[in-house]
């Protein structure tokens, strides 16, 4: 390989945004996974190489119970995302005909982004609560007598407030790959005899899937490293993974923690790479 | 103009729905947040009153909010800074092939969904392990590069898509060097961009709540402030502390916004001086 003067340039220029991922990325799994065959008693850790982390950890039924629950969540909050993302970027994106309709409507749906996700988390208390808006005005039409306990601290109000948070991760992208749709196609499938609905099935969704994906790959990686929401919404009575892991570093069993990890990472990384299966990032950027 | 389909109608509605349900929640704090003093945490509001604000505001009610805010607030101008910096400069190196750009474009992407925690708890056991103290401005500044330098840097590839490189080759031909190409050519044709990379540089850090966790030290962020708040304060307090930093992240959006703009108008004013004898 010959090193021309551009390449050095290019490694100099690429230089400062190595060191941070070495420093804070590839170091930190690293350790991690180091930390994850350690022992560790009750006053501090021991390097010392053991797989009684492991052993513990797919010893127990929890583990498998709270695996599950992650995948719920992920794949509901998921499904969710993508029913409402979906039809929202295609409002957008097919039926606002101005620009800047377009531009502001956007803007209108990230504004929250911009705000505290933990401010966004419970402001749904007051809405959900025993006493809160949804049950007030549920009695209030006489659709229900009692309170609905289910609406707080559940699965629902879990799944709801992923919904609220990361919905706009999924609008994004489909708008993205939406607006990129050369409107030519549409026109030439309308003048063909489609319907609106096979237009839709036929030529949009095809053509959308790779937003589709990195929408995918944002949702379900931010739901099943989630350890604050699932605390906050289910008023600690649920956990998934990220509150196993968040649970063992409160009380400093940092060995048991990085196990879980561990695994967490492995699950993550396998579920990218079969949706990485379906879609080249890097063509898309 | 064609007749608008039935379905529009449908998904505007939806829309609306959509909007409403993204704001609902955040503006019924807003409200609570003037509950009168007697009032809880839920409606019927008892009275109308700047009660939790003015509560907020005593040191000793809660706790050090404005330390807190101070850090974070300092905190995300460095990592703004940095993140505007670093991803321009990666963004430059990405444009030509370089023998490891693969790889390097595979670990920012990683960076961006690799969870959170394990970039707090990996950070948290290195600096244990090196016998150093975790800091706010160390540890939990790296942390949180993390996570912004992705994002600068992904919009950076969606500003040199479009960039013309033109341009360049114009600025070349007159004999400019390549930094002199970069100075007077390249950064100011992007800059208007790098607004939006300052902007999520600044906020994404602000809010930053899973990194910083175990990374921050004995000195709380912002977030970490508020978690703690959440968990130990019971009454509208801690919605009036909603509503004031969401307020102020309205108005940071606002002021880069205004930025922006300002910006573009000098563009268009100044933009081209050919055949204006300068």
């Amino acid at each position: 390989m010959k090193v021309t003067r551009e390449t050095v340039t290019g490694w100099m220029q690429a230089a400062p945004l190595t060191v941070v991922l070495l420093g804070f990325l590839v170091a930190p799994i690293i350790t991690i996974v180091i930390v994850s065959f350690w022992q560790a008693t009750e006053f501090s850790i021991i390097p010392a190489f053991s797989l009684e982390n492991y052993e513990f950890l797919f010893g127990s039924p929890v583990t498998y119970k709270v695996f599950a629950a992650t995948f719920k969540y992920a794949f509901l909050t998921w499904a969710m995302t993508l029913a409402i993302g979906f039809t929202v970027a295609y409002y957008l994106a097919f039926h606002i005909r101005s620009q800047t309709m377009q531009i502001a409507l956007f803007l209108l749906c990230t504004i929250p982004f911009w705000t505290s996700n933990i401010i966004r988390m419970i402001s749904w208390i007051p809405f959900l609560g025993r006493n809160g808006i949804a049950n007030q005005t549920l009695i209030s039409w006489g659709v229900i007598d009692q309170p609905l306990e289910w609406l707080l601290y559940s699965d629902f109000s879990v799944i709801l407030a992923f919904v609220h948070l990361y919905t706009l991760f999924m609008v994004v992208p489909i708008f993205n790959t939406m607006m990129r749709i050369d409107r030519n196609l549409i026109e030439a499938a309308r003048d063909n005899g489609a319907s609106g609905f096979q237009t839709l099935v036929h030529v949009i969704i095809p053509l959308t899937k790779p937003g589709i994906m990195i929408g995918t790959i944002f949702v379900l990686t931010l739901v099943m490293g989630d350890f604050i929401t699932v605390r906050f919404m289910s008023g600690s009575q649920r956990a998934n993974v990220g509150r196993l892991i968040s649970n063992d570093i409160a009380l400093l069993q940092y060995p048991s923690a990085a196990a879980t990890a561990v695994v967490l990472l492995c699950t993550v990384l396998i579920v990218i790479g079969i949706l990485l299966r379906f879609v080249n990032i890097r063509k898309e950027l | 103009m064609e007749k608008r389909p039935r379905s529009f109608y449908v998904l505007t509605v939806i829309f609306a729905l959509f909007v409403l349900f993204l704001y609902g929640p955040t503006i019924t704090i807003g409200i609570l947040s003037f509950q009168g003093p007697e009032g809880g945490l839920t409606f019927p509001m008892r009275g109308v009153s700047l009660n939790w604000f003015h509560e907020l505001f005593q040191q000793q009610a809660v706790g050090d909010i404005w330390g807190a805010f101070r850090r974070s607030f300092m905190l995300g101008l460095m990592v703004m800074v940095t993140t505007v910096v670093v991803s321009v400069m990666a963004g430059l190196a990405f444009r030509k092939k370089f023998p490891g750009s693969g790889i390097l474009f595979y670990l920012t992407i990683a960076s961006l969904v690799i969870p959170s925690i394990l970039i707090s708890l990996g950070v948290g056991l290195i600096f244990n392990q090196l016998g150093l103290k975790v800091h706010w401005a160390t540890s939990g500044f790296g942390s949180q590069l993390t996570w912004t330098l992705p994002f600068g840097l992904l919009i950076m590839f969606a500003v040199f898509n479009r960039f013309d490189k033109s341009f360049e080759e114009a600025a070349r031909d007159q004999g400019a060097s390549a930094w002199q190409t970069i100075r007077f050519v390249v950064l100011p044709i992007i800059a208007p961009s790098l607004i939006g990379v300052a902007l999520f540089g600044f906020t994404l850090s602000y809010d930053e709540f899973a990194r910083t966790l175990l990374t921050a030290g004995s000195y709380n962020t912002l977030p970490l402030e508020i978690f703690g708040m959440t968990t130990n304060v019971t009454t509208p307090v801690v919605y009036a502390l909603g509503t004031l930093t969401t307020a102020f992240s309205l108005l940071i959006i606002g002021a880069f916004l205004i930025a922006a703009w300002i910006m573009a108008r000098r563009r268009a004013r100044l933009g081209s001086d050919a055949g204006k004898g300068v």
